[in-house]
């Protein structure tokens, strides 16, 4: 199963980055999200969701092979994690981040969270790769 | 102190000195946030007598508890000062993503005081706050300036700023954020830009404290999911505020012609299913909010086109309506044109609207403006707005606002200046709603509908969510003169419940629109604070504020009380003259005994002053004092 969001749906709200951080690290704070939403305004005026599609650029680069796969999903290690920075600059979507200094990395563990919280309905759970509706 | 971010920034402009404290934990434990820190630090520390476009005034930024966490609409933001309109007491709230990110960056509070000596921006980078020049800046309008500062800074900052109409100290210029969100009125733009500052940015990526983490988490997820199964979230959402204008005109509360009357027959052109069809591109949704109100669009005119926010029901009612403007792509490019200049699209749309009258009656000749202006023009609106942002000729006393300008015109234009304490009138005409003009009368900072909605009340006789009224309709057949009497308990529960949200520092829609049950802010507000306070005992907070904000009006406005608390002429010797409430209107009578069964009810004399033992009944026995002394 894979993550998709539909960009159209999307008004902006963050409340999917606040999810995020309680499911993943239990903190509460946006700086601490594992996906990103653009807000692209005055023009062209429309919101675009940026999400892991557990493309594994992230394990590929990592020095220290933080990175891992379990069940599909790269993971990774905290214990591990160097805070290089390797991985952020290489990550396609740009989701892969260092939020804060001396803390590891933060990438999508396809949790779910997101998905539940969301009051529009911008993500949901597909067959085979990410794909993304609308522009 | 969970929930908060616990600290307080106080920043001297003059000095350019940032002064960080712990955030007061007596300030926090008797007035929670928001609004009640605005309406208590403003008693507390603004010199008596300040100028109130002076570097004196404060200009206070407050959050409240619930600002910034996952729980639904958790974005607004609260700014006070002393009232650049009538000398009183004034806050604004707006949403967006701003009042979030200040906590975020660790500051419940920010107050600013002074005058910086060069146009300037307040730079907060999580602990690191700079005042740098912003010269460069200056003169801009606030959208361009927004975008600007987001490329000079970086996307993921969070910006305030002003237009060209609050650098010139325009009595109804706004504060701006999130490109079409405003804290739109009393002025407060006029307040940042006597302070030379033209905008303030935001970063914050720390984390909040929560009570209970695990509880808040498992609560939103509820809350949520009761929202999404309230009729109105599909309802109400799609066409969010704009979505009432039908419903307005049909009863006939519909401001029209400067409020000549309350029915506009070309309103189906410009309501809510205009904005969606003609204009939006986006909903565009507050921090957490789950029912974004804000339609964000694309709008093409004779004049020029431009990306908009909105119009949302207040800029339809005061652009639309008010300035007979014809299609929503007009009410849409004057709400850009508002948006870019710095103006408050209610106050900017009741100031025009007055001067077409004045016009119309020959008190503004063609010699004066150097052209003819009217009613359903487009461009004599844009002219206008242009005129008063920049305060050229006539627009240097415009933007003084109706009721100064009304003074300085005379000839009875007092009579159709549409206000009260110098603010002009929001989007609801009131000639055969008590309940609702007597919120007009009461709400303290003048003229403005958001203390107490009472018109559903007043039309319908019930509690309805907004949502049911809409969908319930308007008739559109002529109204029965409304019973005058008895109003004021229904606008006094009003007046403590609808501010209670600016206190906690959310918005109250989902609770007003779609009738989200209090009962569930009760427990956000436990699980995220910790503290065990009931709905009624935080609705006493809410009743202490109202005293308070009064207070601080009779203190700061001499000969402040009843005469400050009466419409215009226009509301009491005029019948409306078309629509479902022809033939209708309050007399001065019926107007006095609104007053006086209010004041009575909230222990006030018949001055309207609060009597002191009214004070120490809700705590202020420092206030009753303070007045005494006075």
């Amino acid at each position: 199963m894979e993550l998709f969001a539909d960009h159209n749906l999307c008004s902006g709200c963050r409340a999917c980055l606040l999810a995020c951080g309680l499911e993943n690290f239990g903190e509460m704070t946006p700086a601490k999200a594992a996906l990103k939403i653009q807000a692209l305004f005055p023009a062209p005026g429309r919101y675009r969701v940026q999400l892991c599609d557990q493309c594994g650029r992230c394990a590929e680069v990592c020095p220290v092979e933080a990175i891992t796969r379990e069940e599909g999903v790269w993971l990774v290690d905290p214990e591990e994690c160097t805070s290089c920075g390797t991985c952020v600059a290489e990550c396609p979507h740009g989701v892969i981040t260092l939020p804060r200094e001396d803390e590891p990395a933060i990438k999508c563990t396809l949790c779910g969270a997101c998905v539940e919280i969301c009051p529009r309905d911008v993500f949901s759970w597909r067959e085979g790769p990410l794909k993304e509706m609308g522009q | 102190m969970k929930g908060y971010a616990g600290k307080l920034l106080r920043f001297d402009l003059s000095k350019g000195r940032a002064q960080v404290q712990p955030l007061p934990e007596e300030l926090v434990r008797d007035y929670i946030g928001g609004r009640g820190f605005v309406a208590k630090l403003l008693w507390d520390e603004l010199p008596s007598g300040a100028d109130p476009l002076g570097p004196e005034n404060l200009l206070i930024i407050a959050t409240g508890p619930l600002s910034g966490h996952l729980l639904p609409a958790s974005g607004k933001t609260h700014f006070g000062a002393k009232s650049p309109v009538n000398g009183g007491y004034a806050d604004a709230n707006m949403g967006g993503h701003f009042g979030p990110a200040l906590k975020y960056a660790g500051f419940d509070l920010v107050i600013l005081t002074g005058r910086a000596a060069e146009p300037s921006l307040l730079v907060i980078d999580d602990g690191k706050v700079e005042l740098r020049p912003a010269g460069d800046r200056w003169g801009m309008g606030a959208l361009e300036a927004e975008e600007r500062l987001k490329d000079d800074l970086g996307r993921e900052f969070e910006l305030l700023t002003i237009g060209p109409a609050g650098e010139r100290k325009v009595r109804f210029a706004c504060l701006s954020h999130d490109f079409g969100r405003q804290a739109g009125r009393c002025g407060l733009g006029a307040v940042l830009g006597s302070k030379n500052l033209k905008a303030l940015a935001v970063r914050g990526t720390g984390s909040l404290q929560v009570h209970d983490l695990k509880g808040l988490y498992a609560k939103a997820k509820v809350a949520y999911a009761k929202i999404k199964a309230k009729p109105g979230f599909k309802g109400w959402t799609p066409e969010g505020t704009a979505g009432i204008t039908d419903w307005v005109n049909q009863v006939g509360a519909f401001p029209t012609r400067n409020f000549q009357t309350s029915f506009f027959p070309g309103h189906r052109a410009i309501n809510g299913r205009a904005v969606v069809e003609r204009l939006k591109l986006t909903d565009k949704g507050c921090f957490c909010c789950p029912t974004p109100c804000g339609k964000y669009g694309h709008t093409r005119t004779s004049l020029g086109e431009a990306f908009v926010e909105g119009p949302e029901y207040e800029s339809i009612a005061l652009l639309g309506g008010n300035l007979e403007l014809k299609t929503i792509e007009e009410v849409g490019y004057a709400n850009f044109l508002c948006d870019q200049l710095g103006l408050d699209t209610i106050s900017a749309g009741a100031v025009a609207s007055f001067a077409m009258e004045c016009f119309e009656k020959g008190l503004i000749t063609e010699k004066d403006l150097g052209r003819k202006i009217a009613f359903g023009s487009l461009s004599s609106a844009a002219f206008l707005f242009d005129l008063m942002a920049r305060r050229e000729g006539l627009g240097d006393l415009l933007a003084e606002g109706v009721k100064i300008a009304a003074e300085r015109i005379g000839r009875g234009s007092a009579g159709f200046a549409i206000q009260v304490k110098g603010l002009e009138w929001s989007g609801y005409e009131c000639r055969n709603a008590p309940g609702m003009m007597l919120s007009y009368l009461t709400a303290d900072v003048g003229a403005h509908h958001n203390r107490s909605w009472a018109l559903g009340q007043d039309v319908a006789g019930s509690a309805a969510s907004v949502h049911d009224l809409i969908t319930a309709g308007g008739k559109g057949e002529r109204m029965a003169k409304a019973k005058v009497g008895g109003q004021a308990a229904k606008v006094i529960e009003l007046q403590h419940l609808r501010p209670l949200f600016d206190i906690l520092g959310i918005c109250r829609l989902q609770y007003m629109e779609l009738g989200f049950e209090v009962v569930h802010y009760e427990d956000l507000f436990g699980l995220v604070t910790g503290r065990k306070m009931s709905w009624e005992e935080l609705l006493k907070v809410s009743e202490k504020v109202w005293h308070l904000t009064r207070a601080f009006s009779v203190r700061e406005v001499p000969g402040f009380g009843r005469a400050h608390d009466l419409p215009p002429a226009r509301f009491f010797t005029e019948p409306v003259p078309t629509g479902p409430n022809q033939g209708h209107l309050l007399k001065r009578a019926e107007l006095e005994r609104l007053l006086d069964e209010y004041y009575a009810a909230r222990g006030w004399d018949e001055n309207g002053l609060p009597e002191p033992k009214t004070l120490e009944k809700v705590g202020l026995e420092d206030v009753a004092a303070a007045l005494e002394s006075a």
